[in-house]
């Protein structure tokens, strides 16, 4: 077995890890749809989003790995770390196949994730970091794909049959504990928005709002309102299903170290 | 040709470049047009193949029945003179 990687977390390192690891999680629950989504269609569609975020994740992780300068690589940042090292935010880890979720808990995640990154890569095409920008102005076309196909899927989910809308207000009230953590501001946004790295979390329940309230709107959803409870995937805390996820991702990597294609 | 419960046929077409035309790729199942779009994006240009696509349902197409083929294409067979391979080409237009 391959043992961990430790990595020395400056600020820096930690607000790049946090959209990368949100990418490759993500990524992570939508490849699991692979030859299981209801239509052959989606199916290839759900793959072509998980690849598009597992390539925005690569080239971030690759940059985080240049940042921290300890000789890792992506694939030791992608496959090598503890649990307690991820630093995606928790929404994004949660079940979105199985143990209780299904396809309407995919489109809205989808849904809130696109509509999360896209203000987050807009604001990450003025960061001093160039190559961060780089990798933004790139992938913001891809999400905006993401929010467009997404937003038609849960309006039409939301708004559909007597079951398609019971299923998309139960996929709401799963996802709606985990959305205030993406706007939560921690030290490590202080320090991206001081030094013009990028914007901090914040900054982006604005446009996230904007793009999801008139999707709820024309799917008969409502947004609820927030409550007292707080995940924390950001800070490395995580939920129950971070470990079954990451002993699956990581399981090649761990048991042949440095395999490749 | 489908049941109330499945989505309709549409028939898919790209074009590559601009300036070429748009050729009939395959087809995919979508239940609306904007739908059908993405899911032809999807489907059918993941590896750079177009830079537009074309979709229409497939019961909107009207097609020649296979049975009269004789009949409409069989004809054509012994007209050779049809083809401009009998003129003779001035050497600047050699290319066609």
């Amino acid at each position: 077995m391959a043992a961990s990687v430790r990595l020395q977390l400056t600020p820096d390192v930690r607000y790049v890890l946090r959209i990368a690891d949100t990418c490759l999680v993500h990524a992570q629950r939508l490849a699991e749809w692979c030859g299981h989504a209801p239509v052959l269609e989606e199916d290839i569609a759900l793959a072509n989003l998980g690849l598009d975020l597992l390539g925005q994740a690569r080239a971030l992780l690759a940059h985080a790995a240049r940042l921290e300068a300890g000789g890792h690589d992506e694939d030791a940042l992608a496959f090598l770390r503890d649990e307690r090292d991820y630093f995606n935010v928790t929404l994004a880890e949660l079940p979105l196949r199985r143990g209780g979720a299904d396809f309407a808990d995919t489109q809205l995640r989808c849904l809130i994730v696109a509509a999360w990154l896209l203000p987050l890569w807009q604001g990450l095409a003025n960061s001093c970091d160039r190559e961060l920008a780089a990798i933004a102005g790139k992938a913001e076309k891809e999400t905006r794909y993401h929010l467009e196909h997404a937003t038609d899927w849960v309006v039409r989910l939301g708004d559909g049959s007597e079951e398609s809308t019971r299923r998309m207000r139960a996929a709401v009230g799963r996802a709606a504990p985990y959305v205030a953590e993406l706007f939560d501001d921690d030290a490590v946004d202080a320090a991206a928005a001081a030094t013009k790295l990028g914007p901090p979390a914040s900054a982006l329940r604005k446009a996230w709002l904007a793009a999801v309230q008139p999707v709820f709107a024309d799917a008969q959803l409502t947004l609820p309102a927030n409550t007292a409870f707080r995940s924390h995937g950001k800070r490395g805390v995580h939920s129950e299903h971070m470990g079954f996820l990451l002993a699956e991702m990581q399981h090649l990597q761990r048991a042949f170290p440095g395999g490749v294609w | 040709m489908s049941t109330t419960d499945e989505w309709p046929l549409w028939e898919v077409f790209v074009r590559a470049k601009a300036g070429l035309d748009h050729k009939h790729c395959g087809s995919l199942h979508a239940p609306d047009p904007k739908a059908a779009i993405q899911l032809a994006r999807d489907v059918y240009t993941r590896r750079q193949e177009g830079t537009s696509v074309w979709v229409v349902r497939s019961d909107q197409i009207v097609a020649s029945d296979p049975a009269d083929k004789a009949m409409l294409f069989d004809p054509m067979e012994d007209k050779v003179y049809r083809h401009p391979t009998f003129y003779e080409l001035p050497e600047s237009v050699n290319h066609m």
